[in-house]
């Protein structure tokens, strides 16, 4: 009896331990995981300097009243012991480029000064670079890159789910033209340095996309890369039209590559995986079948739908095995328009790139986000993945926005 | 030793709290119905809301509290603002629902305050009806 019950004390302890092994994550054959740094609070894009100190923005500012979190791991433990922070403003996007960071709230981006050691000079007098965009609760957020140059992108996602005039109504018909595109609904243009920027000094560069959250600078092919979540609610509104497992499916959550000038067709068309097409969406006519948006992009991967795309990064490093090197890592958020079929997403996808390309179907590079139990309801999960940064030794940080995790995963050989 | 009469009052309760139990039970039943098809879609199987964007019925405490009314308007006719609910922000646009019947608003707030953790007094047609008067 004493044995069995030590045997089993080992095996609840073996099970524990291995739990936690490589912080919970499924990772591919050689690679490992450390919980860099946990509940820091709700963390969005995250940002890293040349050094490895690794920078968050909140979507609320946190317990100790900072949002934007900076951590350290000093002795290269994969676990930050410096936490420190800044910033009463909640938001997305972060941003680094050599001593000068930055942050967005829902309707500006700040600049902020780093000194060598990659503390912030500046913190409560930061540079207002663009100001006064809408932040009208839906898609809100605003995710930046910037380009070589040194201009920057800024998604402004639209304030609706497909331009209706009643916004999530049933029966209530599509604008036309959607009024929202002149303001929303795209990624605008700005100049990098330049203070207090809005609507009149920037460029509506791309357009036609509902909400990017995931937006990277492609160096090899010198372009704007965007991910982008596709519209919801297919079926409640149009319930005789789509069924609830044909919503689960529909439509895609699609990456584009945006040149200037582009239109990826929102509201107007919506991106079918399976008939692999633009199909006009209901609240223009649409009947699941009729195609449209002649003129719209095509999406280069189509992912499934609803798995909420937050974060778009091509690897440059030489860590990871030669296949990851300049593809695209993609962090998904996690569903909750499948419902009433199970949530998807909550994992980290990966495409492989070949000359600026995608070069083969996108897998799931790391797992297990939501918790050994496998709860995906969007409340339960344990972690939903949403920040994505590659450190200067090649290694990929994942951010968890409801909790407040980093994880570092690194190969190991 | 009980009188006929007497017999009669029990018998007259028992069959009585037999029926409302019933009836609840029915109400649960239709109202989970009305759920599945116009709420669970943002509101979630688990009742937990989708976070930031759809607020959680679960464990609300407007949902569970005495405001009939104002859960009743906000079935009926929706909103279309960013509100706070225990400390946390919802984003996303509540949908009007004014097909739905005053019986079936009663079941589904009977349903909606009775289910995952939540424990709340059920709603009646009355309180239903009052709700839509005020407004």
């Amino acid at each position: 009896m004493y044995k069995l019950s030590n045997l089993l004390l080992a095996c609840v302890f073996a099970f524990s331990v291995n739990a936690q092994e490589n912080a919970g994550l499924r990772l591919p054959a050689g690679f490992s995981a450390t919980l860099f740094a946990d509940q820091i609070g709700t963390a969005r894009h995250i940002a890293i300097n040349d050094k490895g100190v690794l920078f968050a923005k909140l979507n609320n500012a946190n317990k100790a009243g900072q949002s934007i979190v900076r951590m350290e791991d000093a002795n290269g433990d994969g676990i930050a012991e410096k936490i420190s922070g800044w910033g009463k403003y909640g938001g997305t996007g972060i941003f680094v480029k050599g001593n000068q960071l930055y942050a967005s709230s829902d309707d500006a981006v700040y600049l902020y000064q780093l000194d060598a050691n990659g503390e912030v000079t500046n913190p409560t007098a930061p540079k207002t670079i663009i100001q006064n965009l809408h932040s009208r609760r839906q898609h809100a957020s605003k995710s930046i890159t910037l380009d070589p140059q040194g201009n920057i992108y800024v998604n402004i996602g639209a304030y609706s789910n497909a331009c209706q005039e009643k916004d999530r109504s049933v029966g209530s018909k599509g604008m036309m033209p959607c009024p929202i595109l002149d303001s929303a609904g795209g990624v605008w243009k700005f100049d990098g340095k330049k203070e207090n920027q809005s609507y009149a000094e920037g460029k509506r560069y791309a357009t036609g996309l509902r909400n990017v959250i995931g937006l990277d600078w492609n160096n090899q092919t010198n372009s704007l890369f965007v991910t982008q979540h596709g519209r919801d609610q297919l079926n409640t509104f149009y319930p005789t039209m789509y069924t609830d497992a044909q919503n689960a499916d529909l439509p895609a959550e699609t990456m584009y590559e945006m040149k200037e000038g582009d239109d990826a067709g929102w509201p107007y068309v919506y991106y079918d995986p399976f008939q692999k097409k633009k199909i006009l969406s209901p609240e223009y006519g649409g009947d699941g079948k009729l195609e449209g948006g002649k003129n719209a992009l095509d999406p280069l991967v189509a992912f499934p739908a609803h798995m909420a795309p937050m974060a778009l990064l091509f690897y440059k490093g030489n860590q990871f095995p030669a296949k990851y090197k300049e593809g695209a890592f993609i962090s998904f958020h996690g569903s909750w328009n499948r419902a009433p079929l199970p949530q998807e997403g909550y994992f980290v996808a990966f495409v492989p790139f070949k000359n600026g390309k995608p070069a083969g179907e996108w897998e799931i590079f790391a797992n297990g986000f939501a918790g050994a139990d496998n709860n995906k309801s969007p409340r339960g999960a344990k972690a939903r993945p949403c920040g994505l940064a590659e450190g200067p030794d090649g290694s990929l940080y994942v951010s968890d926005d409801s909790k407040g995790a980093i994880f570092k995963i690194s190969f190991n050989k | 030793m009980m009188g006929k009469m007497q017999f009669k009052i029990v018998s007259l309760i028992v069959v009585a709290l037999v029926y409302c139990v019933q009836a609840n039970a029915q109400n649960m039943q239709k109202g989970k119905k009305i759920y599945e098809a116009k709420c669970l879609a943002c509101h979630q199987a688990d009742g937990g809301g989708v976070p930031n964007m759809n607020a959680p019925l679960d464990a609300a405490s407007n949902v569970v509290g005495k405001d009939i009314a104002r859960l009743v308007r906000i079935i009926r006719y929706g909103y279309n603002e960013r509100i706070a609910l225990d400390g946390f922000y919802y984003s996303n646009a509540m949908t009007a629902s004014p097909d739905l019947k005053d019986n079936e608003i009663a079941d589904l707030l009977t349903y909606i305050r009775n289910s995952w953790s939540n424990k709340a007094s059920a709603v009646t047609i009355a309180q239903v009806q009052a709700a839509k008067k005020k407004q």
